[in-house]
């Protein structure tokens, strides 16, 4: 697209709905949100940027091939599922830091599982969006 | 511990997922992994062989409330035969499939099949089978699809849409049982459903059970997807559909209708007639065709009939005949498959009128397709014929002789069909073979290929041979689960961890 307001906005936009996404995927436990919705929105933020600038562009700023999000998430999520064991305690239980972290606050066994679905998200859609795009 | 399964196939499909342009490796690695996963399954089994029910409530949430995963005799022998026939399929895909196909995932999405399904085999909780259900439903859509022909395209289409027709009756069924009890864990449901007055409605859902499991396992108004798709896909894909897709609609079946909806007489009756024309239905179909991989689709018709037939009479020798013949179908029908690839490998066709000769030319691997052929139709000594005398034998005692005529009609079909696939794919002199067929034939292949294909096929016969001639262990195995299938006590107490109240 060749609009120069669109163009500029969007610069601005990638690094903000990547914050968003972010901050999205971190108060998942108990409010709205989470990896699913965090990871549909960083993936957004990506897709506008590819409008305006191009595939090859936002390909060269994600670097790593989309693909191989998905596995990277799945095992994100495998390893808070079998963390439990370790521990001697059933499959998925949630496990937890006894001291809150500065400014995220509680941090369990469930944001990984999170950040797993949030990569897995984001390497789906993108892979999918990225590959139509490319035919088109 | 007694996820381990599940855990591993997830993460046997997550490893092969980083290996995505290296086929060769992954190759490999899917053999490994599903020798491993037979290793796992087995270990479970003798587990649970020997110290019973296993349960663990997953997240530590408490039984009613969370999801309880639960191995029972009838879980783990699932999951070992779905393990057999995953560690079968993929020494046999490495074999035979082209490049083009396993580039875009096939083993990671094989192994998360496996997964699927024995997620299902294991789960103690209604609306957890249902996400397992459509775990398997995406990866076999995948696996269906992959070469995107237009021909499979047409038979993943019509799988995909009846399928998610069940998945959504099945969905409405889970909505009636929880409104009716305010519970998904089967355990518990079984022992509300119990008490309730309103039997009208319990009927109902179990009428809605019926007709989602039913399409999902190709019972008999509601088959015509299995012979429209079966025979798309390449022989390796087909073989795990055949041995374990539709069988999981029948374990659904067998587990819910044992556990919650008990010996319900009007679904008997149902349920009787239904495999009454399924037998004759696939039967007949399997007669007429003349592509044998959808004469093979029809013949999984034929005997999904048997196993509903024993679930119709609903006594326990007659759910012992069912397992029985669950854990034999299961063996052969993938090995079925296996067959016909490999005969579509040799010939370049599956057309019964083109093929010929093979026992002039290949008299040692057709002994050793004879062995899957004539277990299927039950021939005394192989694993077939036990299964249907028990069926039988529950049959007359119940004096359900309706069911019994049509049970031994179904066996003189499949004999008469096996019959006439043996004297014109083995015996005839083949006339006119087309010289061309995509990709390499038999014998142009690298001996290890060859090995790949002709081992997997060698050990199910095997394994058949075995349930045919140690037929004694089989029968003490089926008799346990049943014993447990129709006195669901001990599961109920196993989940819920207390004495269950029986009214």
């Amino acid at each position: 697209m060749k609009s120069l307001i669109f163009k500029t906005a969007s610069s601005y936009l990638l690094p903000l709905l990547l914050l968003f996404s972010i901050f999205i995927l971190l108060r998942g436990h108990y409010l709205p949100g989470g990896g699913f919705v965090g990871g549909l929105m960083a993936s957004i933020a990506f897709l506008i940027h590819s409008f305006a600038f191009g595939l090859k562009e936002t390909q060269s700023i994600i670097k790593i091939n989309p693909g191989y999000l998905m596995p990277i998430g799945l095992a994100f999520a495998v390893g808070a599922a079998i963390a439990p064991f370790f521990v001697d305690a059933p499959l998925l239980k949630g496990l937890w830091f006894e001291e809150p972290f500065r400014f995220i606050g509680m941090v369990g066994s469930a944001l990984i599982f999170d950040i797993g679905v949030y990569l897995v998200v984001i390497g789906a859609t993108l892979t999918i969006i990225f590959s139509i795009t490319d035919t088109v | 511990m007694i996820v381990l399964p599940i855990i591993f196939q997830f993460i046997a499909g997550t490893i092969l997922l980083f290996f995505w342009r290296k086929i060769n490796l992954q190759k490999v690695l899917s053999i490994l992994f599903s020798v491993i996963g037979l290793g796992i399954s087995i270990w479970l089994f003798l587990q649970v062989w020997e110290k019973g029910i296993m349960v663990t409530q997953s997240g530590d949430w408490k039984a009613p409330f969370g999801i309880s995963i639960v191995a029972d005799t009838f879980g783990v022998t699932m999951v070992l035969l779905s393990s057999i026939s995953g560690l079968a399929v993929s020494i046999f895909s490495t074999g035979s499939m082209r490049k083009e196909r396993l580039a875009f995932g096939f083993f990671p999405i094989f192994h998360f099949l496996i997964m699927g399904l024995q997620g299902a085999f294991l789960t103690g909780d209604i609306f957890n089978l249902y996400v397992w259900f459509e775990v398997v439903i995406i990866s076999s859509f995948v696996l269906l699809t992959l070469g995107g022909k237009k021909q499979q395209l047409e038979g993943a289409l019509k799988y995909v849409s009846l399928n998610l027709l069940a998945s959504s009756l099945f969905l409405i069924g889970i909505g009636f049982i929880y409104g009716l009890t305010g519970s998904l864990n089967m355990a518990d449901v079984a022992i509300k459903l119990d008490g309730l007055q309103n039997r009208g409605l319990v009927s109902v859902t179990s009428g809605i059970f019926l007709v989602a499991f039913g399409i999902k396992s190709a019972i008999f108004p509601m088959y015509f997807w299995l012979p429209a798709s079966y025979h798309t896909p390449p022989p390796a894909v087909s073989a795990i559909f055949a041995g374990l897709l539709t069988k999981l609609g029948i374990y659904a079946m067998l587990r819910t209708f044992t556990l919650m909806f008990g010996g319900d007489e009007f679904m008997g009756d149902i349920m009787v007639v239904l495999a009454a024309l399924t037998i004759l239905s696939g039967g007949l179909g399997a007669i007429l065709q003349q592509n044998m991989g959808k004469v093979f689709g029809y013949l999984i018709i034929c005997h999904i009939g048997f196993l509903i037939a024993g679930l119709g009479i609903y006594t326990e020798l007659a759910i012992m005949g069912t397992i029985f013949y669950l854990i034999h179908d299961i063996i052969v029908k993938t090995n079925l498959f296996m067959v016909s690839g490999l005969i579509l490998k040799i010939n370049g066709t599956q057309d019964i009128k083109e093929l010929g000769g093979m026992y002039k030319n290949f008299p040692l691997l057709s002994l050793l397709m004879a062995i899957p052929l004539f277990s299927l139709v039950g021939i005394p000594p192989l694993s077939g014929f036990w299964a249907k005398i028990f069926l039988i034998q529950a049959g007359l005692e119940t004096k359900d002789f309706f069911l019994i005529g049509f049970i031994v009609l179904g066996s003189f079909l499949t004999l008469w069909v096996i019959a006439r696939l043996w004297g014109e794919v083995f015996w005839k002199n083949s006339v006119g073979l087309p010289k061309k067929a995509n990709g390499l034939y038999f014998g142009q292949m690298p001996l290890i290929d060859q090995w790949l294909m002709v081992f997997p096929i060698f050990l199910l016969a095997a394994i058949s041979l075995y349930i045919g001639f140690s037929a004694e262990n089989i029968i003490l195995l089926s008799q346990k689960i049943s014993s447990e299938l129709m006195d669901p006590t001990g599961y109920i107490e196993a989940v819920l961890g207390l004495k269950a109240i029986t009214p």
